[in-house]
């Protein structure tokens, strides 16, 4: 037990370590590509990491995590858009500018798709199983056709950023300054989650994973339960998509994109889903994978595929199952 | 004397059923049952497949509505106007054949998911158990014996110890009536001895109504049996005289 706890420890340490130090091999390397890989890497964990809380913890299939994601990237999008422009985003009843200030902008996004997953959760949460996915399939798909159709907006190009939002002090357009700041709210998500999953409320979640009924019968309300955690997923992936959106500078309807939800799901499962570590080990071998397979061949999604499957077949709980060696329980 | 969980025992019963039927399609599931369990009794009923027992513990919980008759929880609590969730939280817990527990969780959460208190999301957040909470996990694992594994998954426990844990999940409810559906089944003898002991313990302070087909095991426990048939009570008394009472060796004891 106490071994298994270690490896735990140690595999959750040498991530750590690694993302923290990863800047220094880059320039050692001479790669400056290697930090904007792993900037992508870190917004996708923390994508998976925000998606696991209710896939792996509160066993809500969700298809449509990516409307969340598109969603916070809109937010910057929209907001940057009417700056380049010099538009007014709003004129009545009141006038709003669009803008570039970082705090206000993530800090919308992040509102903004908890307000949008409380919709949609609302609504999807009234169903279970296949219907849950497909109803949260159905909404992703309705917010991508949405802004396929928002010609004002890019329409199916999409927005181009001419720069990444403003903080102060700090140097959002520097590489590496982003690539800590990524660093920086993966690990704080991560912390809060665990804080959640370990709270009475996540015992309750896990417990309505196990079996619905007999937690409701033990007179938990298991719907505002599953949509707070929804909620708070969705949030989560907001501000991976705010961050994604300066990342790439660059928004579009195809981050709305089911197949989008989908690999998501795939770095989830490839990780280890429910813990909290797998879905970063996850997102960090799907990108890397994707990243070098492609170099050689465009059919790098055939190579890819029995990947996942050999992964999800023998190992319990993903590549973080594999590495601790033992089946790993709930964290 | 009304009791803390709102159940006026006044007469010293806790539960009425008078005149009862139950019908699904033409099939007489319960025919004019009537049966009264004393407040702090531990009271033991059998009765071959089909006597009614399940439905009698479904109209006790509100899960089956009767044609007819009369349910009362105490002098007057009437069960047949309240929801499953409103008998429940006035004090009525069932314990199912297949133990329910939550098998990824361990032994002290379990427990602590069942007790009876603030079961809000926001309190949930944030809520931290206070000493009060912790005595009263720690007194109901020292009932059901599993001081030592409060650790473990539950997953992790023999068949016999879920069965206790499903009870102490119960007890965290502060029921005033347990109904028990089968607890021995598929248990080993140490198992349902030691079943037998924790449930005669929970005696006086809860009435305890326990279905079961074991007959040794009835035998161990049962100060009072209620045998049914075909719906209705058959007969009534210690084990000794339902044994032989001559209806009872003819329609169930088939000798």
């Amino acid at each position: 037990m106490r071994f298994i706890k270690n490896r735990r420890t140690l595999i959750t340490g040498a991530s750590f370590l690694f993302f923290l130090l990863l800047p220094l091999i880059a320039s050692a390397l001479g790669d400056a590509y290697l930090v904007t890989l792993f900037t992508r890497i870190l917004i996708y964990a923390l994508a998976a990491v925000s998606l696991d809380l209710i896939l792996g913890y509160g066993g809500m299939n969700s298809l449509g995590h990516t409307a969340f994601f598109g969603t916070g990237a809109y937010v910057v999008g929209i907001l940057a858009f009417h700056i380049q422009e010099e538009t007014l985003f709003l004129s009545w009843p009141i006038e709003l500018s669009g803008s570039s200030n970082a705090i206000l902008v993530w800090l919308l996004a992040v509102l903004f798709s908890a307000f949008m997953s409380g919709l949609i959760g609302a609504l999807s949460l009234r169903t279970t199983g296949i219907q849950f996915i497909m109803i949260t399939l159905a909404f992703a798909q309705m917010l991508y056709y949405l802004f396929v159709s928002l010609e004002a907006y890019g329409g199916d190009d999409g927005i181009s950023l001419w720069a990444r939002n403003k903080l102060p002090i700090f140097d959002t357009a520097d590489d590496t300054s982003f690539y800590y700041l990524c660093l920086g709210f993966l690990v704080i998500f991560v912390f809060l989650s665990y804080r959640l999953v370990h709270s009475h409320f996540g015992r309750v979640i896990r417990g309505a994973k196990q079996n619905l009924q007999r937690m409701q019968s033990l007179g938990f309300p298991i719907y505002r339960y599953q949509l707070v955690c929804f909620i708070i997923a969705g949030a989560g992936a907001g501000l991976a998509g705010a961050l994604m959106a300066n990342q790439s500078e660059f928004v579009s309807p195809g981050l709305l994109h089911w197949t989008h939800s989908g690999e998501m799901m795939i770095m989830v499962l490839l990780g280890g889903m429910g813990t909290l570590i797998g879905p970063i080990l996850g997102a960090t071998a799907l990108l890397l994978l994707e990243e070098f397979l492609s170099v050689y061949t465009e059919h790098w999604m055939a190579f890819l595929g029995p990947f996942l499957i050999i992964v999800v077949l023998f190992a319990k709980r993903g590549l973080y199952g594999l590495l601790t060696g033992k089946e790993v329980n709930d964290e | 004397m009304q009791h803390a969980a709102g159940v006026d025992t006044s007469h010293g019963v806790i539960l009425y059923l008078e005149k009862i039927s139950v019908s699904f399609e033409g099939f007489k599931a319960l025919n004019d049952l009537t049966l009264y369990i004393d407040d702090g009794e531990l009271r033991c009923i059998i009765g071959p497949n089909g006597a009614g027992k399940t439905t009698m513990m479904d109209v006790i919980t509100g899960k089956t509505r009767p044609d007819s008759g009369l349910a009362y929880f105490g002098q007057s609590a009437n069960l047949l106007e309240m929801s499953d969730n409103e008998i429940v939280l006035a004090g009525v817990g069932r314990k199912f054949q297949k133990p329910t527990v939550f098998e990824e969780h361990t032994v002290f959460e379990n427990l602590e998911l069942a007790m009876k208190t603030n079961k809000g999301v926001w309190h949930t957040l944030f809520a931290v158990l206070n000493s009060e909470e912790h005595d009263r996990i720690d007194q109901t694992l020292e009932t059901i014996g599993l001081q030592e594994r409060i650790h473990d998954r539950a997953g992790l426990l023999s068949h016999g110890q879920k069965q206790w844990l499903e009870i102490g999940m119960l007890l965290m409810q502060d029921p005033k009536l347990l109904l028990v559906d089968e607890p021995v089944a598929g248990m080993t003898p140490q198992e349902m001895e030691r079943t037998a002991e924790l449930l005669e313990s929970l005696a006086g302070q809860h009435s305890v109504v326990v279905v079961e087909h074991d007959m040794e095991f009835i035998r161990s426990i049962a100060k009072k049996v209620t045998v049914l048939h075909e719906g209705s009570v058959l007969a009534e008394g210690t084990m000794d005289e339902v044994q032989n009472n001559q209806q009872v060796m003819e329609v169930y004891l088939g000798n």
